[in-house]
């Protein structure tokens, strides 16, 4: 039986619209204009206990949204949707105890005390006895490699330091689905590594359902086997990863530093050229002439570092959009 | 036992979070020693003649003021309003408490803190000024302590209800500080209600704002007040206020989660 269940969801919201200038603000104080957004049409799916979902979409296509009608945050304009048998926007205590949210923008921690506190509080809500309590932080610090970072004020801790914290403070009480936004953005390479590690184990140990979002295929890659595509708040793909890559942006991004600046034309017929920059040059090459064209590009030009890195989910979507692909 | 368990970490934890802003604690402290002055201005009023009350009884009045502003205070509207615009109210909703409970702590938490600075403060007061020490009857005392712990209540739900317009102004403070004129006149702050005309006394005696100060203040300095009146007015505004609290709170999230969370 699917955990998650999402049928038909729609949300409509209001947004003001104020036109620039003195007048537009006068006429903006005296009388104030909506505009209705389709955030999100007709959005359907189902997940099983203990898959793990990546939530793909360009800025604004309306994965929030979706996520926020998931975890009842909101109530969506029309359809249906069901999280661990309960109805999300009813917000009753069995459903809010089987479920965490994480926004990476948005942080819980109390910024000037250690986590610690902050841990003691969520236990203190959920509902979590002192040894529970001491097991879990063992258990969670260890696979986080949080040892002796609780104990620091929160404002103290790196980025990526605080970010695991927040993980441990939204499960704490063992969600059994997780929904995660953005959980690695703007950490550096190293600590989205062990946050994707951690978010694997805790998937397996605990056999939980993960929803989430990225800017980061790399997240996506390691993490998902399977993808939900929105756009423009319609779901237009759901299916596996290679799937997706495969059909529809079957690139690799190659960043090359050469020894010297080289003019673009002498640079082009080695392949699409994204950006250059100095001695920088970044390369989007189909994944099928890959090989061969790395090959080409060390022997036939001065390489001091080459790097090959999938396309951000940003460029993935933009191209497939740009290929007709999906209107 | 949970919630026993559960107020006991809530206020130890935000005692913490109170106790790292010490120093500010102490201009905090400092920033409410308006009755103080109007103690100054007051007493050589009174010095003149012409009050029902004389100079020493205007000096308790204030240094009560004074106390009991220390321990009312409340900010929940500045709190919950940038909560709300930040977003930040979200991750607490889907949490298995009414988020006003981190409030409630914080407040109550904040109270323990700043208590040492005031009461320094206040036997500074009397050393320099020890014709102004008095001990309150016991009876007195009691019933001031009452009176003060249901005025934080009542302040705090007051401020609380402001705070819900958050969820369509965006700028709940703005009714908070046109409020605030009315408490700092009506609410014995700048002038006990012993000085007003007999008629407007009777009229505001029926509002919240001299519960929130000039009644406890009266108890602790043993001026003649209605008790039964003002513990009845407290409780009946605090019901009131409690009341369309939670109807303007589960109407708020409704439109809170309709633009979005």
């Amino acid at each position: 039986m699917p955990i998650i269940v999402a049928d038909c969801l729609s949300k409509v919201y209001p947004v003001a619209i104020k036109q620039s200038g003195m007048r537009g603000t006068l006429s903006h104080f005296f009388k104030r204009q909506n505009r209705l957004v389709n955030a999100v049409k007709d959005v359907s799916f189902e997940i099983q206990p203990g898959e793990v979902v990546g939530f793909l979409g360009p800025n604004g296509a309306g994965k929030t949204t979706t996520l926020k009608m998931l975890t009842g945050l909101i109530h969506p304009s029309s359809g249906r949707v069901r999280v661990a048998d309960n109805v999300p926007f009813q917000r009753n205590r069995a459903f809010l105890e089987k479920i965490t949210l994480v926004m990476g923008q948005k942080q819980q921690l109390l910024w000037d005390l250690p986590a610690m506190d902050s841990l003691r509080i969520n236990a203190a809500v959920y509902g979590i006895g002192d040894r529970e309590f001491k097991r879990r932080i063992g258990e969670l610090t260890e696979m986080l490699s949080l040892e002796e970072k609780l104990t620091q004020p929160v404002r103290k801790l790196s980025l990526g330091e605080r970010m695991k914290a927040e993980l441990l403070a939204a499960l704490l009480h063992q969600p059994q689905v997780l929904f995660l936004d953005e959980p690695t953005l703007g950490l550096d390479v190293n600590a989205q590594v062990s946050v994707r590690e951690f978010l694997k184990s805790y998937n397996e140990r605990f056999d939980a359902t993960i929803l989430l979002t990225s800017h980061y295929m790399a997240d996506i890659t390691a993490l998902c086997d399977r993808v939900l595509l929105i756009h423009q708040g319609q779901l237009i793909y759901d299916g596996a990863l290679d799937g997706l890559l495969d059909h529809f942006a079957p690139y690799r991004q190659v960043k090359l530093e050469l020894e010297q600046t080289l003019p673009e034309a002498e640079l082009a017929p080695y392949g699409e050229i994204e950006s250059i920059s100095g001695r920088e040059v970044c390369f989007i090459i189909h994944r099928e002439e890959l090989t061969r064209a790395v090959a080409k590009l060390l022997a036939e030009l001065p390489v001091c570092d080459l790097t090959i890195t999938d396309p951000p989910i940003e460029e993935i979507i933009g191209r497939v959009f740009k290929a007709g692909i999906v209107e | 036992m949970q919630i026993l368990h559960q107020s006991k970490v809530f206020l130890s934890v935000y005692y913490a979070y109170m106790v790292e802003y010490r120093a500010e604690l102490i201009l905090w402290v400092l920033a409410n020693s308006m009755p103080l002055i109007m103690m100054g201005v007051w007493t050589q009023a009174a010095a003149g003649g012409g009050f029902s009350l004389s100079a020493i009884d205007f000096a308790h009045y204030f240094i009560c003021v004074f106390l009991i502003r220390q321990l009312t205070i409340v900010w929940v509207v500045w709190e919950f309003e940038k909560e709300v615009v930040e977003g930040r109210l979200s991750p607490r909703l889907l949490q298995p408490i009414d988020p006003v409970w981190h409030h409630v702590a914080g407040h109550v938490a904040e109270r323990f803190a700043r208590m040492p600075f005031t009461f320094v403060l206040m036997a500074l007061f009397f050393v320099l000024y020890p014709q102004a020490f008095w001990v309150p009857s016991g009876g007195g005392a009691v019933l001031a302590i009452a009176a003060i712990i249901l005025a934080f209540i009542l302040r705090f739900l007051i401020q609380y209800t402001f705070a819900m317009f958050a969820f369509w102004t965006e700028r709940a403070t703005a009714i908070e500080q046109f409020w605030f004129l009315f408490y700092s006149f009506l609410s014995g702050m700048i002038a006990p209600l012993n000085v007003f005309p007999e008629g407007v006394k009777a009229v505001v005696m029926w509002t919240p704002f001299p519960y929130l100060i000039y009644f406890p203040a009266s108890l602790l300095v043993g001026l003649p007040v209605n008790v039964g009146q003002g513990f009845g007015v407290m409780v009946a505004w605090s019901a009131l206020f409690w009341v369309v609290n939670r109807w303007l709170w589960r109407r708020g999230l409704r439109h809170y989660s309709g633009m979005g969370a």
